[in-house]
């Protein structure tokens, strides 16, 4: 006879835990008062965003939306004390000098995705360029002006495609990460298909993977140049600023955010009004390529 | 007889054949167009270093090493030190962090632990995600205009009543070192949450289902096992949102004062490298702009060295991770 008991004797007293959840039990309330002050801390997080707009929309938004609106977008800069005026230099320098950026920084940066992502991916320059990459997506942007400065001002001045270079800088990180995590996404199925016919790399990567990576790799340039068009330090001592439209690529330019930046600080409230009507200009462009990249990104049916 | 793979064997319809000659020249030439651009990245790099640091030497010769702890900064006399500025920069962007990143995290743990539908949660992350979209120049213009008036009524009331206390010591005149950080905080609040929320998404389910199996709350689950497995990415993502706002300039030069002085006192204007750079470049003469080349410097290479430094976490974090799946 085995000496284990396998069924617990009746006489002995057998306590069944209790497996109710218990409201009041230490443990509970802790985990509730830490839930409610997650809550908090979400709904306090999400304030500055919501005071944010709200400003925007009511102080940029008077004269953005009011009848003279088709002054404020095309007109020139105010001086001192008079009154009106618009922001017309500063759209047209913003937009120009994004686009020379982008003119820059696309091809390049999409190249060199597809070297990192296609051809080479585990080699030595891919993991060194991947790192540096990496590293520049936290560089200063203000140090992207001041190496613009030390190579194009000093010795061509201040002008737009300086501050189209400082731009391209900055946009050249987010655009090659991008491009090679999209391309990274095309199967290899598709790749070997093509091999498999008789494609050199080349034809492979311009007829299959570009194609299919392409959604992607638009997200990309889309925030890249979301983030490029909101840059106001890199501009300060490149593009600088003028009260004029651009007549030439070399000659100082205005923009958006230094706009901002200059009239914040002044005095009259008229130039006020208008710092705050270039930010939800500002805004709205940053929204349009930031809402861009998200119908990219989503996921074809 | 040797067999022809590409012969087509009477099938005309195939597409499959070898490369011509001249498409293995394109091939190689592609090939070595994107080897360039690849190597532009590094290329770039080092250039940036090159130029910055060459346009520092005259400084650095002028300077020396006691540019790193002189504290005035006189165009005049040609004396400059960049003491209260380092200060400024590591003093805004730790309070930053130490805001920014409690509340990233605590994001973070609100759209990963299941607290909202996961819908709900992405609307979220959508929001948090703008918070990064908005211009650091239309936050410098918000901390003037709505931020610095509601905190002064709070700091004043602070100043008068604990003003024996350090953080409290002087006055808020205006812009200052609380509502500069606190924008700070603002900016580098979604890098730290979007790094984060990575960091618990790698976590295996099961690990959450062997937590709750044992019968934990979902708070002893978040801080006794998920914040400890995800401990090493949320550390990059601090490390990280700390280079973020080291180089942040717009918003500070309009927020911090730009006074030249080393303050504890919250309420007290201060100054950054950054926002050094931005407000005496553009009207530096050469002297100045060899000086201002120097702290430019000086910040490359702090926001170069903590960006490698998190990087690094984060990959090993990656690794870690990879190696257990």
């Amino acid at each position: 006879m085995s000496n284990i008991d396998l069924v617990a004797s009746s006489d002995m007293e057998f306590t069944r835990p209790n497996l109710e959840r218990q409201l009041l039990e230490g443990r509970a309330i802790k985990n509730n008062v830490l839930t409610i002050l997650t809550w908090g801390t979400a709904i306090l997080a999400s304030v500055p965003l919501l005071s944010v707009m709200y400003m925007l929309l009511v102080r940029g938004g008077t004269r953005l939306f009011g009848a003279d609106f088709a002054e404020v977008l095309t007109a020139l800069p105010p001086a001192g004390f008079e009154m009106g005026g618009g922001i017309g230099p500063a759209i047209v320098g913003t937009l120009l000098m994004v686009a020379i950026a982008s003119a820059i920084s696309v091809p390049f940066g999409i190249l060199a995705a597809i070297y990192l992502a296609m051809l080479e991916p585990k080699g030595k320059l891919a993991t060194t360029a991947r790192f540096l990459a990496k590293v520049l997506t936290g560089f200063p942007s203000i140090l992207a002006g001041v190496f613009v400065y030390a190579v194009l001002v000093i010795s061509f001045g201040y002008s737009a495609l300086a501050g189209g270079v400082a731009l391209a800088v900055l946009m050249l990180p987010t655009v090659v990460l991008a491009a090679e995590e999209a391309i990274k996404q095309v199967p290899q199925r598709m790749k070997d298909a093509a091999y498999g016919i008789g494609c050199t790399r080349t034809q492979v990567i311009w007829k299959v993977v570009l194609p299919t990576g392409l959604p992607g790799i638009l997200t990309g340039v889309m925030l890249a140049i979301a983030g490029a068009a909101g840059e106001s330090a890199p501009l300060l001592f490149t593009a600088l600023f003028s009260n004029y439209f651009i007549s030439e690529l070399m000659e100082p330019t205005a923009s958006l955010s230094i706009l901002i930046y200059n009239f914040s600080g002044m005095p009259f409230e008229n130039q006020i009004e208008l710092a705050w009507t270039a930010s939800l200009v500002l805004v709205l462009i940053v929204l349009v390529f930031n809402i861009l990249a998200r119908l990219f990104g989503q996921p074809k049916v | 007889m040797a067999i022809n793979p590409f012969a087509n064997s009477g099938n005309s319809g195939s597409i499959t054949r070898p490369p011509s000659s001249a498409e293995r020249a394109t091939d190689s030439i592609f090939r070595a167009v994107a080897y360039v651009c690849a190597l532009l990245i590094i290329v770039l790099v080092a250039f940036i270093l090159w130029e910055i640091g060459k346009k520092a030497v005259p400084a650095m010769a002028d300077h020396g090493l006691g540019f790193w702890v002189g504290t005035t900064w006189d165009t005049n006399n040609g004396v400059f030190g960049v003491l209260p500025e380092i200060w400024g920069t590591l003093y805004s962007s730790l309070l930053a962090l130490l805001v920014g990143g409690v509340f990233g995290i605590a994001i973070a743990i609100f759209l990963t632990q299941d607290f909202i539908h996961d819908r709900v949660a992405s609307t979220f992350r959508t929001i948090v995600e703008l918070l990064a979209a908005i211009p650091s120049v239309v936050y410098g213009l918000w901390g003037i205009y709505v931020l610095i008036p509601m905190i002064r009524p709070g700091a004043e009331w602070l100043h008068a009543h604990f003003s024996w206390f350090p953080l409290f010591g002087s006055d808020l005149s205006g812009p200052g070192m609380a509502p500069a950080a606190l924008v700070l905080a603002i900016m580098i609040l979604p890098t730290v949450a979007a790094i984060s929320v990575d960091a618990f998404r790698r976590i295996p389910y099961k690990v959450k289902e062997a937590a709750y199996g044992m019968g934990t709350t979902k708070w002893e689950a978040i801080l006794k096992v998920m914040l400890p497995t995800a401990s090493s990415g949320i550390l990059a993502a601090l490390v990280l949102g700390f280079g973020r706002a080291l180089g942040e300039t717009m918003a500070l030069a309009m927020l911090i004062g730009n006074s030249n002085q080393i303050s504890l006192s919250l309420f007290a204007p201060a100054n950054t490298l950054a926002s050094l750079l931005a407000s005496n470049f553009p009207e530096a003469g050469p002297i100045e702009v060899q000086a201002l080349m120097y702290a430019a410097l000086v910040l490359l290479l702090i926001t170069f060295a903590v960006n490698i430094i998190g990087l690094g976490i984060q990959q090993y974090t990656m690794r870690k991770f990879e190696g257990k799946a």
